[in-house]
């Protein structure tokens, strides 16, 4: 064996910066574990002497509050783990419906920031610089009190054509409820979504092989109505509708939402439009004016250069600064816990926090709840956003 | 010889030139725009005439109660009556020149850094830094040099909006740059801690962080050591922001070239010097703007400690307008609220973008 010369044998010794980067990492994790333990020591030691038992045994228990809006059907006799799961779907619901509406109203007002049309491009401006600079839960508390609550009682609401009924109890609308031909048609809208997509790979390859382009829109269409209305013709209709009707103070029959429900998801929509329809304008805006007329110049014409030039380009810009919005949003809905809409927040982290007084179980729960929501949307997102990213050669 | 006279130019021709061509051509340079001019026409005629008589022409203006108010329009005699509440919450009204002169102080304070020939900057940016906390909490605070003692249980308005704005941001702000050079450390153990730090706090709302602090907190402590509500808030305020600073930090600290990195070592620079005199004067320089943009998202939700029953702008607006007194008055409370709210958030983003050119040296490669 040869020994290299000139090399000294390394010793242990702090100028050498691979041991002091070893020691510094040791010293941080005996730090970080000892901060924990001695917050979990005294943690253990107060609870004692309050007499807290942790565990979560108290999720088993009879919860024996109401609650105002409940997707899955419950009474006040049902456990707390029903609230918890009550609370999760009414932060889904205000989330989904806010995520929907707030990127197609943000879209719009994002393109109508471009338009060339002055009134138009200056509405949309003020839209955004009067809704971004105002605190959410300040929109929603207006809305709610100054809004909603100040609506007529029933007897008085505002009717539009015997359907809809807006009052200070929320707005009544038809209930749909299942007939007959429910299921067959649900089925059959199945069978149309599967005809579509097998319609759409033979048309690509066909226009692959020959170059023959085929109305893959108005073929799709056609199938999507012509399916589910043959399936009405032989099964019956899919839904009846249940109106409301007033009987006594308050409307009896078909659905109703809430004004707190309203209030939140109305303020949170308009809210986060603002800041899409931003990144809608800058991401639109990011897309050279030469990518344009190169797509002109090829002889594409406004529309498809739009949609096959334009747009993914844009989105690429768009879905990043889009998702942390999504995830706001959902971080967001948690305001409800300032007018009392029952979601995760207000109705587990609030009522059954004060109830139950488990406070450290309760936390660790609604935390891990939001932490999940935002990981899974970040993952959805990303996802999509490597699917539409530029491959770079 | 004849001399040739021209004759004066003629004037454009009114098709392409004046008031009328430009609103030929940006109002109604096609069916489609014309019909969309008209709808906003029509939208503005719905939205901004009632709003208009509401809060201006068929106001009330002057009057001491709700009994004053006969007019169709806004009350803007409540908001008058109960300013005082709306911007010092409870602190005593025989003292609040103290909250008005720690105003003045940091006006006056900042207001040579604003000043272009003022060059000691960076000293006397860092001396204002460490003094004028100190001196804003004795002045506020008081209980020294004879200044009565005014409990935090008492602040309240903006004030505390402001307070617990400034202070979450300043303690933010070292904790999310050590964070940041932390998540871009080459040590894993550092890494991992930064980057599950930084996570959790920015994937949790800031409302549950506030229920944390002020339930939580207390079993965490040692028995018998309690802190005051105001201050448990500002702990959970700040570990929320710092998560949300470091992302921006790390952003300025991915935007400068390698080749400074490199330099700074081939000067023989170790980490922490190469990082303090190269790396992180440049990138903080970079990152002002979004600095000030999660400022302006702070102050924003800094309305959200109503939940723990602190007393803000918004809550004092909320907790007058259920003043007996002052029936249904929530609107003229929440508009007044949202337009002390739209100014200072409108103006620090005005001045952010107003930074973003100012500062932009050209970094882009």
């Amino acid at each position: 064996m040869q020994t290299q010369i000139g090399a000294p044998k390394q010793k242990l010794s702090f100028s050498d910066p691979k041991v002091r980067a070893w020691l510094f990492q040791i010293i941080t994790i005996v730090a970080v574990v000892s901060l924990g333990w001695y917050l979990f020591n005294n943690t253990q030691t107060n609870l004692q002497h309050r007499g807290i038992t942790s565990g979560f045994d108290f999720l088993e228990r009879s919860a024996g509050f109401g609650i105002a809006q409940h997707l899955i059907d419950y009474t006040e006799s049902d456990s707390y783990a029903r609230v918890f799961v009550i609370g999760l779907l009414n932060t889904l619901l205000v989330t989904v419906i806010g995520v929907v509406l707030a990127t197609l109203l943000g879209f719009i007002i994002g393109v109508a920031r471009l338009s060339p049309n002055w009134m138009i491009n200056k509405l949309a401006t003020v839209y955004v610089e009067v809704f971004r600079n105002i605190p959410p839960l300040l929109q929603i508390l207006f809305w709610y009190f100054a809004v909603f609550l100040t609506m007529p009682l029933p007897r008085n609401s505002h009717n539009l054509g015997d359907t809809f009924f807006m009052s200070a109890r929320g707005l009544n609308m038809p209930a749909a409820l299942a007939a007959d031909g429910f299921w067959p048609f649900v089925a059959s809208v199945g069978v149309a979504i599967v005809a579509i997509v097998l319609m759409a790979r033979w048309a690509n390859k066909r226009f692959e092989a020959t170059g023959v382009p085929f109305h893959k829109f108005w073929a799709g269409l056609a199938l999507f109505i012509v399916i589910p209305a043959l399936c009405v013709l032989i099964f019956g209709v899919p839904l009846h509708w249940e109106m409301p009707r007033l009987a006594g103070f308050n409307f009896v029959g078909g659905w109703v939402l809430i004004p707190e429900l309203l209030a939140l998801t109305l303020a949170l929509t308009v809210y986060t439009a603002a800041f899409i329809a931003e990144i809608v304008r800058s991401g639109i805006e990011s897309v050279s004016h030469g990518q344009t007329e190169a797509a002109r110049s090829l002889g594409l014409r406004p529309g498809p250069t739009l949609r096959k030039v334009i747009i993914p380009q844009a989105l690429r810009v768009i879905i990043p600064p889009l998702t942390s919005q999504y995830l706001n949003l959902a971080k967001n809905s948690s305001l409800a816990a300032g007018i009392g809409y029952p979601e995760m927040v207000s109705l587990f982290a609030g009522t059954v926090l004060n109830q139950t007084g488990q406070a450290i179980e309760v936390i660790a729960i609604t935390m891990s709840v939001y932490l999940a929501i935002s990981i899974s949307i970040s993952l959805l997102m990303n996802w999509y956003n490597k699917r539409i990213a530029l491959i770079e050669r | 010889m004849t001399s040739h006279i021209f004759k004066p130019d003629m004037p454009p021709p009114n098709k392409v030139f004046g008031p009328m061509a430009w609103m030929r051509a940006n109002l109604f340079s096609s069916w489609f725009n014309t019909l969309l001019t008209l709808l906003a026409i029509y939208l503005v005629y719905l939205v901004v005439p009632p709003i208009l008589h509401w809060a201006i022409l068929d106001a009330n203006w002057v009057g001491t109660t709700q009994a004053d108010c006969t007019k169709e329009g806004a009350c803007w005699v409540f908001v008058q009556q109960r300013f005082g509440q709306f911007m010092y919450g409870y602190y005593p009204g025989d003292l609040r020149w103290r909250v008005d002169l720690t105003v003045w102080l940091a006006i006056v304070g900042v207001a040579p850094l604003f000043i272009s020939r003022f060059k000691p900057k960076a000293i006397y940016g860092l001396g204002f830094l460490v003094l004028y906390p100190i001196i804003a909490f004795f002045l506020l605070h008081g209980g020294i040099f004879g200044l009565t003692n005014v409990a935090t249980s008492q602040w309240g308005g903006l004030m505390l909006t402001l307070v617990i704005a400034t202070v979450g941001i300043a303690g933010a702000l070292p904790l999310g740059i050590v964070l940041a050079l932390g998540r871009r450390s080459n040590m894993p153990a550092i890494r991992v801690i930064c980057v599950t730090f930084i996570e959790f706090w920015r994937g949790v709302p800031l409302i549950t962080v506030l229920f944390m602090a002020s339930v939580m907190l207390p079993l965490f402590l040692p028995e018998g050591m309690n802190f005051d509500k105001l201050l448990r808030a500002l702990i959970g305020v700040i570990l929320f922001q710092s998560a949300y600073v470091a992302e921006v930090v790390r952003g300025g600290l991915q935007a400068i070239p390698k080749g400074q990195y490199e330099a700074a070592a081939a000067m023989g620079l170790g980490y922490w010097r190469s990082m303090g005199l190269v790396i992180l004067p440049q990138a903080l320089k970079l990152v002002i703007p979004g600095i000030v943009n999660t400022f302006i998202a702070l102050f924003k939700d800094t309305s959200l400690v109503i939940i723990i029953g602190l007393f803000d702008l918004l809550n004092s607006v909320k907790q007058a307008a259920a003043d007996p007194k002052w029936l249904g008055m929530a609107t003229e409370g929440y508009v007044f609220a949202a337009l002390v709210f739209w100014i200072f958030c409108f103006g620090m983003s005005r001045y952010s973008i107003h930074l973003e050119h100012k500062l932009d040296t050209g970094h882009k490669r």
